[in-house]
């Protein structure tokens, strides 16, 4: 390396990949990239999840040499990805419901223990991705995913977290950010959209299972999303990554504002960013320019109720209360010197 | 070698020879003992390469065979009543994958009121899942039919259950021949997969199929079924040839030649209602049994011709559709139709209420004079029904049923009869 | 065909008793079928087990009604369940008991039957003897074995060495032995 490079460049926060040494580059950034979700598939424009998938699995593509396996639970990715008889997928990838995507990546695991055991190696040489949004995976499919995280089954678990059920209409999961609106929690009443103090922090719960790597991401920040994603496939036994995806669709969102929006919930607060090994959160990326959370929440229908005409700063505050507290809990500001 | 143990450790056994790559296990009587065995010689170093997971639930426990199976390991698993059905998502994703799993079903009836003893409603909830069904009348035939099952579900690709009656055989001992490596060796060969998750031949498994092509998918399961009626035989043919007894196949009748009453039955009743039969032989009756051994697929024209010269068949079930009766008796109909002769249902027991003897020759012999109504409960404590009834009648908070008629039966004296 | 049924409270190894005796019916030739009372089973409830042992194989699966032989584990249990229920006329009853047939009440039935078919064997303190442990189970197979003739004590005692292993099974083999020695004692008086 010739020069100190920062992964920004003063105004666009553009990553910077044209300054970097190639091998320092990006996986995307490659025109060697595997393309394991490649184009063609039926997402919609600006869809957040697509993006992660491709991020997440092309670098643990490259991570594994190729010796890959996926397992995916049922949800937009699965239905956008393999419309009969077409498939986006260029890895050995299979579907079975929408709640077992762990379960399954625990048995294609153990199956290639197995063979491996069977052709005289200590380990497989193929690797285990399970995948699914919020849905599959902090509501329908959280007993198997706590099952295999306890077992410490040799599986990577991407969730891609777009806060709902976007595939059926969005509705109300346990990843639904307060206030926030759904199909299934309205703007309507005294406490408009997804009321307070309800919802799960999956990662927290999979740090509390002291499996070896946890780690949440956004793709706003693709370095970082691909570094995450080749040290979990460095790791053995049960490893979980959530990727924060905004979904235009299910948020109210311009297509082209999904990358902002997952940098704005970071840099407010709202999505923490950070990773963990054996039950320790081991680092956090900090914010390098803390904005308001209603920096935010203004480019998303899903929050119009807070503005417009009857506006609810009393909401808002309490959101910015939980950015704070999310910024005071992981230590996301750099420290004043 | 020919040893006295336990249905469940010998059914262990039988597995293990079989060479199964991925077990997962979940507790749930009756069928405990048989994931115990197969635990301990995983552990013990007995069954290897092997991975043997304990998993959080049946749900779970199907997933992980599904992803193994679909990896191109030969997988097993066993479950039973409330475990069949908290599976039930995954059992349908099974088949509708065409994963050849084997699972042992220690059948068990289903709650509420919850009861651990024995039935057959839980696999007849799902003799539409698109799983082969075969049932063994014994110990001996449950070992068998395991070996059997791999074969038969690697060669269609399709899952097979093996249904045993929980507890009755399950954790009966009773004298049984466990095969030799060698001979199971030679008679199933290792897992070939159809289909298989591999990096070096990447496919998408689990596509989502819309309108025009899915009603196609689901023939050729129907397809493969239809294809195991002439595989079942086959491989009962062979297995009989490699070591040295029959067992399985599609049916198998008991003094039916001349019968003009014949009881149709699954299971391991079917041992009972042999003695009950050869008395009633001794006494001049015409009557014989007919076995059913392949469920699903179900054995239409095979039935059929057992059954076509007889005068009268009563289906004894062990299970029964609330609100219209027999399960089986509908399909022994669909087999016989357009062939007049009387029909009946009797259901018997449920929950593990005993079948004995006296009871079947009692309602035998009102079956063979034709005094039975087309639907019977065996032994139907019809007091206790009525008080309820009577109860239910009078007042509107009536209480809970199962306690009620608990109380009831627990202040009577009276034995139990026969009753429509 | 004989049929045994055995009655005693959970953790006295009742259904292990019966799985015993068909073993060691097993190893004389013959056919057996044991079974449990299929009960959620728990410590101290009353448990029943079956053995039918023939000479060819056994077919049946009902629970035995009319046993020919009673084993009763725990003599409390004769004034809690009606334990002599369908019992054949010329049957035998072997209870575990210090007590004698007349001091447990059981003139009335001892007298219905031939003499010497109801006896009672001290079987909780022979396995104290030798175990350390209250476990009458194998201790009364070795008193069935004297009293009915229908098996013999080697065949017992191989049933207890399938079931358990080591100084456990010497141990259970010693007390059956000494209960076999005590009745075939009291025949020959």
């Amino acid at each position: 390396m010739t020069q100190d490079v920062k992964f920004y460049q003063t105004g666009t926060f553009t990553v910077g990949n044209r300054l970097l040494d190639p091998e320092l580059r990006t996986v995307q950034s490659s025109i060697a990239r595997d393309n394991s979700l490649t184009s063609g598939h039926r997402a919609c424009q600006g869809c957040g999840e697509a993006l992660g998938a491709r991020y997440a699995v092309d670098a643990a593509m490259r991570a594994s040499k190729g010796q890959l396996i996926a397992a995916n639970a049922t949800g937009c990715l699965e239905v956008f990805s393999t419309p009969y008889p077409e498939t986006s997928w260029k890895l050995p990838w299979l579907h079975s419901l929408f709640g077992n995507a762990a379960a399954v990546g625990s048995g294609i695991a153990a199956a290639l223990k197995v063979k491996a055991q069977k052709a005289g190696l200590d380990q497989s040489a193929v690797r285990v991705i399970a995948q699914g949004g919020d849905g599959g995976t902090t509501d329908i499919g959280f007993g198997c995913l706590s099952g295999m995280f306890e077992r410490n089954d040799d599986v990577l678990y991407i969730c891609y977290d777009n806060g709902g059920y976007m595939n059926t209409g969005v509705q109300r999961s346990s990843a639904t950010p307060p206030a926030a609106r759904t199909a299934t929690t309205m703007p309507l009443g005294p406490n408009p959209g997804e009321e307070f103090g309800r919802g799960k922090n999956v990662p927290l719960i999979a740090v509390a299972h002291e499996i070896p790597y946890v780690a949440t991401a956004t793709v706003a920040d693709l370095h970082d999303l691909e570094a995450k994603v080749e040290k979990a496939m460095s790791m053995h036994g049960a490893r979980y990554i959530q990727i924060f995806v905004p979904c235009p669709l299910g948020w109210g969102a311009a297509s082209c504002d999904t990358i902002k929006l997952a940098r704005l919930a970071h840099e407010s607060g709202v999505f923490p960013v950070f990773e963990a090994e054996a039950g320790a959160i081991t680092r956090v990326s900090k914010i390098r320019r803390r904005v308001p959370v209603e920096d935010y929440l203004r480019l998303q229908r899903r929050y119009a109720h807070l503005f417009g005409a009857n506006p609810r700063p009393d909401i808002v505050a309490r959101l910015q209360a939980l950015a704070d507290k999310n910024i005071k809990r992981f230590g996301l500001l750099e420290e004043v010197a | 070698m020919i040893s006295q143990m336990e249905g469940s450790q010998a059914v262990a056994q039988s597995v293990a020879l079989c060479r199964p790559e991925v077990i997962c296990a979940y507790p749930i009587s009756p069928q405990t003992h048989i994931v115990e065995g197969l635990g301990a010689l995983v552990k013990g170093g007995k069954l290897a390469p092997c991975e043997f997971l304990n998993v959080e639930s049946e749900f779970a426990a199907m997933s992980v065979a599904i992803g193994s199976s679909a990896t191109g390991a030969r997988t097993y698993t066993a479950t039973a009543s409330q475990g069949l059905l908290f599976m039930v998502e995954a059992i349908y994703n099974a088949s509708g994958l065409g994963l050849p799993i084997v699972m042992t079903v220690a059948n068990r009836a289903i709650g509420a009121p919850i009861n651990i003893w024995n039935d057959h409603s839980d696999s007849m909830s799902q003799r539409d899942c698109g799983w082969l069904q075969l049932f063994a009348e014994s110990n001996q035939e449950a070992v068998d039919l395991h070996i059997q099952a791999f074969r038969l579900a690697e060669e269609l690709s399709m899952p097979v259950m093996v249904c045993m009656d929980g507890f009755i055989l399950t954790h009966a001992y009773e004298q049984l021949e466990l095969p030799s490596q060698a001979q199971v060796d030679r008679f199933l060969p290792p897992y070939e997969p159809r289909q298989v998750l591999d990096p070096a031949e990447p496919v998408s498994i689990g596509a989502m199929v819309g309108p025009e092509a899915f009603m196609e998918v689901r023939y050729l399961a129907h397809a493969k079924q239809t294809m195991a009626l002439e595989l079942i035989p086959e491989i009962a043919a062979e297995f009989a040839a490699e070591f040295g007894r029959a067992a399985g196949g599609l049916t198998r009748g008991y003094r039916i030649e001349d019968a003009e009453t014949i009881v149709v039955a699954l299971g391991s009743v079917v041992g009972t209602l042999e003695e009950t039969v050869d008395a009633l032989r001794d006494a001049g009756e015409k009557i014989g049994i007919l076995s059913i051994r392949s469920y699903r697929p179900f054995p239409l024209a095979a039935v059929r011709a057992a059954l076509k010269g007889a005068k009268r068949v009563v289906v004894l079930e062990k299970s029964f559709s609330v609100g219209m009766g027999g399960v089986v008796s509908a399909d022994v109909r669909m087999a016989l139709s357009g062939i007049q002769l009387n029909g009946y249902t009797v259901v018997a027991g449920l929950g593990g209420r005993p079948i004995t003897q006296a009871s079947l020759r009692r309602m035998l012999a009102d079956a063979v004079e034709d005094k039975l109504p087309p639907l019977s409960f065996l032994d139907l404590n019809r007091d206790v029904v009525d008080r309820q009834l009577e109860r239910e009648a009078r007042v509107r908070r009536s209480g809970p049923v199962a306690e009620n008629l608990l109380r009831d039966v627990s202040g009577q004296t009276k034995k139990p009869e026969v009753s429509a | 065909m004989l049929q045994i049924r055995i009655h005693g409270r959970g953790g006295q190894g009742v259904v292990t008793a019966a799985e015993m005796l068909s073993i060691a019916a097993f190893e004389q030739g013959r056919h057996a079928q044991a079974f449990p009372s299929f009960g959620s089973e728990r410590t101290g409830a009353p448990v029943v087990s079956f053995c039918r042992i023939d000479d060819k194989p056994i077919r049946s699966r009902e629970p035995i009604s009319a046993p020919d032989v009673l084993i009763i584990q725990d003599a409390n249990l004769l004034h809690q369940v009606d334990v002599f229920q369908g019992l054949v006329p010329n049957g035998h009853v072997l209870i575990n008991s210090g007590r004698t047939v007349s001091e447990l009440g059981l003139d009335e039935i001892a007298a219905r039957m031939p003499p010497g078919h109801v006896i009672t064997l001290p079987a909780t303190e022979i396995a104290q003897k030798h175990l350390g442990r209250p476990l009458p189970n194998a201790v009364l197979l070795g008193g069935f074995a004297a009293l009915t003739g229908m098996i013999t004590l080697e065949a017992v005692v191989h049933g207890i060495h399938d079931k358990f292993k080591g100084q456990i099974a010497e141990r259970n083999a010693a007390a059956a032995t000494e209960a076999y020695d005590l009745l075939r004692a009291k025949e020959t008086q």
